[in-house]
């Protein structure tokens, strides 16, 4: 497999350092006065999202991750352990370590693409957009409808998320998994 | 822009008050000025210029004493938030003088430039110092002198004068020293190991040290200056030994600029001189980060 030299990192760009993959979500281009040139990366892991600042000088070279993205959906909880499928009955287990405050947002047949990292699955995306019922709250002060004032709220497994002060105990919301914060109040179904 | 076309026009003013003659000196060159890290665009049968400096030192040589320069430069490949392919350097030269001359100019002139700053962020104190808004400083008065030995061993720890690695030193200095720089007022770092000399003298009484300062404003590097080098069988063996450099390295080798060298060897003048990143610098007057944000036309990333 190919590997990159400094001069082809770019944003988005996804390299391998020590094991770990990990996604270029800052890139610069700098030379100091009369030096060579050096090309500073923040660098975020696909594995546990953590991110670091990193310097590269134009001969470092990069290894290419083997990544692979399949189409899945969320099947059932063992223990700490998540389970996800395809149509093909394939299967992907992923721990709840690893999933992180994403495990909260998956619900029943909840489509995501899972990454494999060297035929390891080690990562979800979830939906943009997901909804979820809101469990428990305080009721919100009568004839208050500001926006921007938040209170807490929490969601299956106890995940405290801050609402708008208008949402009711019962009420469906939209959550930005990009963020994990409240984007919208659903519309009522039911 | 319009910030632009006023920054252009004060340093203009700056300069013809202070009996400087502008010159213009050609863009397109037989070879450029060779660097070990800078690399040129070719053009017809020569290339374009990476900064006037050869050409103004020759101008010097003829017996022009004050001569300042503002056009495009080109340099090869350098594209980033500082960086573009083609940019305006502004270079001056004064005969019988050395960087501290050029230093005092670089203040005189920054402080001039400073009432036309949108900076929002920090306020000029030159026209303010009694006001009741005025912050601890400006990023445009008060330079900040601090030697190269004494940043590193402050924010990198180790002596890069006592014990020189080019490597490591450009590593640190991006990633330990330049973030380290105050922002609250401009910052000068001087006296370079003399490996790091470019083209500056040697520091009479410190032969470890070169004649070289860059100034910093907001943490971003807007200029280079030097007691200019002229001596002619020692700028000779600087350029052979980073063409031996470039040659090792599988870069372009330009030719000597022998014209250029035949002048040093009839004689030049002490001199001090300067180049600054005009679009840096309107930059930061800006309060920008990004040189997108001040270039009206651009090439992508």
């Amino acid at each position: 497999m190919a590997d990159y030299t400094a001069p082809d990192l770019r944003k988005g760009l996804r390299v391998e350092i020590d094991n770990t993959p990990y996604v270029i979500t800052e890139f610069n281009f700098v030379k100091p006065g009369k030096g060579a040139a050096i090309y500073t990366c923040r660098l975020k892991s696909l594995l546990d999202g953590n991110t670091f600042v990193r310097a590269f000088r134009s001969n470092d070279v990069l290894k290419k991750p083997d990544l692979e993205e399949r189409t899945m959906r969320f099947s059932y909880v063992e223990g700490d352990d998540y389970i996800f499928m395809n149509a093909e009955f394939e299967q992907a287990t992923i721990p709840a370590s690893v999933l992180g405050d994403s495990r909260f947002f998956l619900f029943e047949d909840c489509e995501v693409r899972v990454l494999y990292h060297n035929g390891q699955p080690v990562d979800i995306t979830l939906p943009t957009f997901v909804e979820k019922v809101i469990l428990e709250t305080e009721p919100g002060a009568r004839g208050n409808t500001a926006t921007n004032v938040l209170k807490a709220a929490k969601i299956n497994g106890g995940f405290e998320i801050h609402v708008p002060l208008f949402i009711n105990q019962g009420d469906t919301i939209k959550i930005d998994t990009r963020t994990g914060e409240y984007s919208d109040r659903a519309l009522k179904t039911r | 822009m319009e910030l632009r076309s006023r920054v252009l026009n004060a340093i203009r003013a700056f300069f013809v008050a202070r009996d400087f003659m502008e010159v213009e000196t050609p863009v397109r060159l037989p070879t450029p000025a060779l660097e070990l890290n800078i690399d040129a665009e070719p053009s017809g049968a020569g290339f374009l210029r990476t900064s006037p400096e050869l050409h103004m030192k020759r101008l010097l040589a003829a017996g022009c004493d004050r001569i300042f320069q503002m056009g495009p430069c080109f340099r090869k490949g350098e594209r980033g938030a500082l960086h573009h392919p083609e940019y305006t350097m502004l270079e001056w030269y004064r005969a019988n003088a050395d960087y501290l001359d050029i230093l005092r100019d670089t203040e005189e002139l920054i402080a001039a430039l400073a009432p036309l700053s949108r900076s929002t962020v920090h306020l000029p104190s030159s026209t303010s110092s009694s006001s009741p808004f005025t912050v601890h400083g400006s990023p445009f008065t008060d330079f900040l002198r601090i030697s190269v030995r004494d940043a590193f061993r402050q924010h990198a720890g180790w002596d890069p004068v006592a014990d020189y690695d080019g490597e490591r030193f450009e590593h640190d200095l991006v990633t330990r020293v330049e973030p380290a720089l105050p922002r609250d007022r401009p910052v000068v770092l001087m006296d370079y190991p003399v490996a790091a000399a470019a083209l500056s003298r040697r520091k009479p009484g410190n032969e470890a040290v070169a004649e070289r300062w860059e100034l910093y404003i907001d943490g971003v590097e807007i200029a280079n200056a030097f007691s200019e080098l002229t001596d002619a069988a020692e700028q000779r063996a600087r350029f052979e030994g980073w063409a031996a450099e470039r040659r090792a390295a599988g870069r372009t080798v330009y030719p000597l600029d022998e014209a250029f060298l035949a002048a040093l060897e009839a004689g030049m003048p002490p001199a001090g001189g300067i180049a600054v990143g005009v679009d840096r610098l309107v930059m930061v007057l800006a309060g920008k980060r990004s040189l997108d944000d001040v270039l009206a036309f651009r090439e992508e990333i």
